[in-house]
């Protein structure tokens, strides 16, 4: 949102009055997305961080079900109770039955002036950020994209959502001051996912949706699942190793697939690795590209810019491998081994051999 | 056939420098470019016209200099190129720039009817990809984002179909012009620049617009007061807790090094050593 501007502008720290019309708004929502009967994580995720914002607020937390009537918008609402919803919003109709822009943009937006939340959280997928900025813009209120923090910011009783700004390299701290709901989508992987308690029970309010086919100008003419076999699958590895510039070139980069080999590993790359054509879009790890949560990240030659680290520090422990001792990445990694990636991978592969080896004489 | 490409001048990220003590941007001397995503749609639209004819006009709101990335979309191809500009969009956030770009385009239709809108997915310096959505929505259009191919566009019925990358597959849409058009990223591959319409670029008189040209009154929907969000901090990340354990060992050989960090890792993991050896089994 903002950092669509050239220069960021500082709002004066002091409190702001809320407008009394604005008042009225209250509660967080979350907006759950789901393809083909499987709603997306990042949902579940979104309640778990909606949670935190409700309590700090004293205000419910709902979830938000738009789905064709059924039984997969009924088990939504039952998950979205056992991942930390009070509330669930439910809009079923048969021109819900798969994501389109204009009807689901409606629908949210009529949802959103009936019961006025204070804030509404989507995840920025491609279906949310196709949402988000719709209903945004339809509203006439503020949307942050793709947060990597949200806290509320107590002296205004607002949204503090913070993202990385001019290519990632700081962080700014976005406020939406005089306008509710206040918006903001966050990506995959980025919040922790919370515990699923199936002993927790909510509400269900319905709401009518008030279209009809007809009405939708976009129809939906085939879907192409894609085969998943072939697709590196980042945001969900139990570990990862990543190169960086500081591999030098395509063919040392190698030694990464070495190693990941070995341990079973995703292989990872930060945006110049993937810019010089090193590996494949799918796997770039950042703000530009996936986030990601391993139990093991292990980091060659990347200096840890934010726009990496953003898309990386939720990993449980980080090794990072780099030659420069003031490399920002040691500001953050669990491990840190200053030398040159193209001996210590190697040497890094034939340890791990070792000690695997040594564990399957064991068990 | 009008087809209508949004644009934007962004400072090239790859050469973003971060000063290394003071750790605040280093702008000087920054090439700008145009955004990355952009020229995507831009390519996209071309095509289009090779296929069915018509005029392509590439538009941007910006600062003066973003004229230099309008010439750029000429000598690609675009016919026409017009730069939306004027202090009173300065501090614009994204629900203040589509308001200023649809209202621009409308402008524009009325002078020569639009059949289609591009805009780029993203930026490279926002990231926000709300601009696109934004305008469709303030101009009514049918909004179809991350389409990574045009099957098919019909002029008699006025219907397009095209693939749209979402969650876990490709949809195939069919919808109704006027519509606007976001392009993944690496679905086409921009064409090189002619010498005649690189000579044509540089000859080329840009128009630009300032507020009243692209048709805006109310000046509260605009630039600051148009904006509701504000950015309160701009900050350098913290540490996560404290600096990294640096593994030493004499000589620092490589061997040593792994060797240690392995039997770290499996003696203060032990979960996580559990998590190695299954996955390697």
């Amino acid at each position: 949102v903002n950092a669509e501007k050239s220069a960021p502008r500082r709002a004066g720290r002091g409190k702001v009055e809320l407008d009394e019309r604005l008042k009225a708004y209250k509660g967080v929502w979350v907006f759950v997305e789901h393809e083909r009967g499987q709603v997306h994580p990042v949902s579940w995720e979104l309640l778990g961080e909606g949670r935190k914002l409700a309590d700090k607020l004293g205000v419910t937390l709902s979830g938000v079900v738009l789905a064709a009537p059924g039984a997969d918008a009924r088990r939504f609402c039952a998950e979205a109770f056992y991942h930390g919803a009070d509330t669930c919003y439910l809009m079923e109709d048969p021109v819900l039955a798969g994501y389109r822009n204009q009807p689901f943009t409606k629908g949210l937006t009529d949802l959103v002036n009936a019961y006025q939340p204070e804030i509404l959280l989507l995840g920025a997928t491609t279906q949310g950020r196709d949402l988000a900025g719709s209903v945004a813009t339809t509203l006439k209120t503020g949307l942050t994209a793709d947060c990597t923090d949200l806290t509320i910011d107590m002296e205004n009783r607002s949204l503090a959502a913070s993202r990385p700004t001019f290519g990632g390299s700081l962080l700014c701290t976005i406020l939406t001051l005089n306008f509710r709901p206040q918006m903001a989508t966050v990506r995959p992987r980025v919040m922790a996912l919370p515990d699923r308690d199936t002993t927790r029970q909510g509400n269900i309010i319905e709401h009518p949706l008030g279209l009809i086919e007809t009405d939708i100008v976009t129809k939906v003419l085939n879907y192409i699942p894609d085969d998943q076999q072939d697709k590196p699958q980042l945001p969900f590895a139990d570990i990862i190793v990543s190169g960086g510039r500081g591999m030098k070139n395509a063919e040392n980069f190698q030694l990464i697939w070495d190693l990941a080999l070995v341990l079973g590993a995703e292989v990872g790359a930060s945006r110049p690795v993937v810019q010089a054509g090193w590996v494949e879009l799918d796997r770039q790890v950042g703000q530009s590209g996936k986030t990601v949560r391993p139990k093991l990240y292990i980091a060659a030659g990347i200096s840890g810019a934010v726009q990496h680290r953003v898309g990386m520090e939720g990993s449980d422990v980080i090794i990072a491998i780099n030659s420069d001792p003031n490399a920002p990445i040691f500001d953050f990694a669990t491990y840190g081994i200053v030398g040159n990636a193209m001996t210590i991978l190697p040497a890094l592969t034939k340890a791990f051999q070792q000690q695997l080896a040594v564990a399957k004489m064991a068990s | 056939m009008h087809i209508v490409v949004c644009i934007k001048q962004v400072p090239d990220s790859a050469q973003i420098r971060v000063h290394p003590v003071t750790n605040t941007i280093m702008r000087q001397g920054v090439p700008a470019i145009v955004n990355p995503y952009d020229l995507f749609s831009l390519e996209e639209a071309l095509r289009l016209k090779d296929l069915h004819g018509g005029r392509v006009t590439a538009i941007t709101m910006g600062p003066p200099q973003a004229e230099a990335a309008l010439r750029k979309c000429i000598s690609f191809g675009a016919d026409d190129a017009i730069l939306v500009t004027d202090r009173a969009f300065a501090g614009a956030d994204t629900l203040a720039t589509s308001f200023a770009l649809a209202s621009a385009i409308g402008q524009i239709g009325q002078r020569h009817a639009v059949d289609l809108v591009f805009a780029g997915k993203q930026t490279i310096d926002g990231d926000t990809a709300q601009v696109g959505p934004g305008i469709a929505k303030r101009m009514n259009l049918q909004l179809l984002t991350y389409v990574s191919q045009v099957d098919s566009l019909d002029l008699a019925t006025r219907r397009i179909q095209v693939q749209r990358r979402a969650e876990g597959g490709v949809e195939v849409l069919s919808t109704a012009l006027p519509c606007l058009i976001t392009m993944l990223e690496g679905t086409n591959e921009m064409r090189f620049a002619t010498m005649d319409n690189m000579f044509r670029a540089a000859r080329y008189p840009v128009q630009v617009w300032d507020r009243v040209a692209a048709g805006i009154e109310d000046v509260s929907k605009i630039g600051l007061k148009g904006s509701p969000t504000v950015v309160s901090k701009v900050f350098a990340p913290q540490a996560r807790t404290e600096r990294a354990e640096i593994i030493q060992t004499e000589g620092d050989e490589p061997r040593d090094l792994a060797l240690t960090v392995v039997a770290k890792l499996f003696t203060q993991h032990p979960k996580l050593g559990e998590t190695i050896n299954r996955r390697a089994a």
